[in-house]
């Protein structure tokens, strides 16, 4: 047998252990949300004082008031509202009804379909570019928001599909065949009984699925041509400082901090809703 | 109320055989109990009457109407699931009137019926709760509320006290005994359990890889199993069996046993069996008597239970009432049986009628 040690040296590991766990938290805290501190800190000091090292921000708000007076930008930060809304609408709308089908319509070609969807999300961007602003020009879509909904579609569809697939599947089936001799339709059942369970599912694919069409950059700067339908990643990276040969490094991050800002509070709204444990009581327990 | 008809009905998940050509009438009214190991397809059997899978062969009616394609919903049947299957995100009232919801019954007619069977079921107090508030027990009669509501002519359950503890079990049986007797609908209950087969049923259906091996009332079953599967099968502790050989109409058994049957020429006879409230003790042989080696008692205060060895890796139970009998174990017992009391069966599992020869020599002369 090994020896043992004292139990005072055991609960001193212990105790050296908890500080250790607490000390790699504060490390990678500080790693993750570093940039984002430094991006406030930059957005609120002027041109000149920009060059001189401070980790405190000033306080000095004109690169937001110049910002929110730039009419660009707000045309932009309202394109990108519409965009990234309407495409995970019907990524939403378009996922839960084809996770219903390969979730619980078994047919033949059910699980090729599946793995097909996902062979989508395998392309890199830049791979499916070309092709996509072909369809865009037949679909008469260029330069309009349009055109963004309909190829963010190409980067949300899979992953929400199969989510909410999975979802499903995990939900006990006996619900269904309840609701069936209960007297409902296929739609009664997805509306009544699968649906309101299915909310924690719904808002984090929703959640994930917005995150990516606002922060979409390629397509966004490939099928618009024009500022006024411009969304916000593209119109950020084309703002200028007074002369060409000036980068406006405070205004950049100013337009960054109240991009990210709408992301941040619906993470933390919605990671309220995400509620574990939905489904317990409905079956034994 | 109605009669339930199976017509040869069949069914085939791919290449598995599940059920196979079940012929079964179900009388209006009757309590009709499916009991059979796990895998024998009792539960894919009350689904096909139900509607919730299509039959790959043969016809389903219901009040002598053919329903085979009929949709579940439309066949006047309600199903008590052995996980409730309660929608979680709806409150006891709701789940309960679900189906006159979706039927677009009125408002104040569902209150009225919602409340009538709420107070059957001494569940009032819980309509605004939702199933996860709920204990097992609770769920249990929410679950046969949502089945009374929609005043079905068929109940289906399916295992449905299998997930409680054994004492609100055994509560919960008697209430659904209390329910049959008070709506007098035709009801059909799937379980392994053979308590619950016994004391529920009119008639048990006896099931075995897809096909029925038995129907009859519990008595019935218990006294003249039909074959070997169905007297292993019912019985708690079951039936000792073992092999045996016939050699000019005298049977020889493990232990010593033997005995002589009045059969018709040309039967075989493979095993014997004895229940073991049949079975008796002593330490003195006597005329029939199986020698055996005592291994182990239980005492369980109003009856106990021995296990003696009679052969090679046969172990068979001894049961009686009161106290064990004071044996050693490895010590020589005396296993005593009568012959109106001994069950044979043949080479398929066919039990066999017989009486002792003389006895029916003594008959014909």
């Amino acid at each position: 047998m090994a020896m043992r040690h004292s139990n005072a040296t055991y609960r001193l590991i212990r105790r050296l252990k908890s500080v250790g766990l607490y000390m790699a938290v504060a490390v990678v805290m500080v790693y993750v949300l570093f940039p984002y501190y430094w991006a406030i800190v930059t957005s609120t000091r002027s041109a000149q004082e920009i060059y001189s090292f401070s980790l405190l921000p000033s306080l000095n708000l004109t690169n937001y008031v110049q910002l929110f007076s730039n009419a660009v930008f707000i045309g932009a930060l309202v394109n990108s509202i519409v965009v990234a809304l309407a495409s995970t609408m019907i990524a939403l709308a378009i996922g839960i009804l084809a996770a219903y089908g390969f979730g619980r319509l078994h047919f033949a070609a059910g699980r090729y379909l599946l793995i097909a969807v996902l062979m989508i999300s395998v392309f890199p961007q830049v791979v499916v570019l070309s092709g996509m602003f072909e369809v865009i020009g037949w679909l008469r879509l260029y330069n309009s928001p349009g055109a963004l909904v309909v190829s963010y579609l190409i980067l949300t569809l899979p992953f929400t599909t199969w989510i909410l697939t999975s979802f499903i599947r995990d939900l006990p089936v006996e619900l269904e065949e309840a609701a069936l001799i209960d007297g409902c339709s296929r739609l009664r059942i997805l509306t009544h009984v699968l649906l309101p369970l299915m909310w924690p599912a719904i808002a984090s694919t929703g959640l994930l699925a917005f995150i990516l069409s606002w922060n979409e950059f390629l397509f966004a700067l490939t099928f618009i041509l024009t500022d006024e339908n411009r969304t916000v990643p593209v119109a950020i990276g084309l703002l200028t400082g007074s002369s060409r040969y000036e980068v406006p490094y405070g205004l950049l991050m100013a337009a960054s901090v109240t991009v990210t800002l709408p992301l941040l509070v619906l993470v933390l709204i919605f990671q309220r809703k995400i509620v574990a444990g939905l489904t317990t009581g409905a079956v034994k327990g | 109320m109605a009669s339930v008809t199976l017509k040869n009905v069949s069914k085939s998940f791919g290449v598995y055989d599940i059920i196979r050509n079940v012929d079964l009438e179900i009388g209006d009214g009757e309590f009709v109990v499916f009991v059979g190991p796990s895998g024998c397809g009792k539960s894919t059997l009350l689904r096909l009457i139900a509607g919730l899978v299509p039959v790959s062969d043969g016809a389903v009616l219901i009040g002598g109407d053919e329903v085979t394609d009929v949709p579940a919903s439309k066949r006047g049947i309600s199903f008590v699931f052995q996980s409730y299957a309660l929608y979680p995100h709806m409150n006891v009232s709701r789940n309960i009137s679900f189906a006159l919801e979706t039927a677009r019954i009125g408002k104040a007619e569902i209150m009225r019926r919602v409340e009538a069977v709420a107070g059957m079921l001494k569940i009032g107090h819980l309509l605004e709760r939702k199933p996860r508030q709920l204990s097992g027990g609770q769920r249990q009669r929410v679950a046969i509320g949502r089945a009374l509501v929609a005043d079905p002519e068929v109940f289906l359950f399916d295992e449905p006290l299998s997930n409680l503890d054994a004492d609100l079990r055994t509560e919960m049986r008697f209430e659904i005994a209390k329910l049959h007797a008070e709506v007098k609908a035709t009801m059909i209950y799937v379980t392994h359990d053979q308590t619950e087969a016994m004391t529920l049923a009119d008639r048990i259906v006896v099931l075995n890889h897809g096909k029925v091996e038995q129907v009859g009332t519990p008595r019935e079953l218990y006294d003249r199993p039909a074959t070997r599967f169905v007297a292993g099968f019912l019985g708690s502790p079951k039936m000792n069996f073992a092999p045996t050989l016939l050699t000019d109409g005298r049977l020889a058994g493990p232990g010593g046993f033997s005995y002589t049957p009045g059969l018709a020429t040309g039967t075989t006879v493979s095993e014997i069996g004895l229940r073991p409230e049949a079975l008796t003790l002593s330490a003195q042989p006597g005329s029939d008597t199986i020698e055996s080696t005592f291994e182990r008692a239980e005492d369980l205060g109003h009856e106990f239970l021995c296990y003696v060895r009679i052969g090679e890796g046969l172990i068979w139970t001894v049961r009686g009432s009161g106290a064990p009998p004071a044996f050693l174990p490895g010590q020589t017992v005396h296993v005593g049986w009568r012959a109106g009391n001994l069950y044979l069966f043949d080479r398929d599992g066919q039990r066999l009628d017989h009486r002792p020869a003389d006895r029916v020599a003594e008959e014909v002369a």
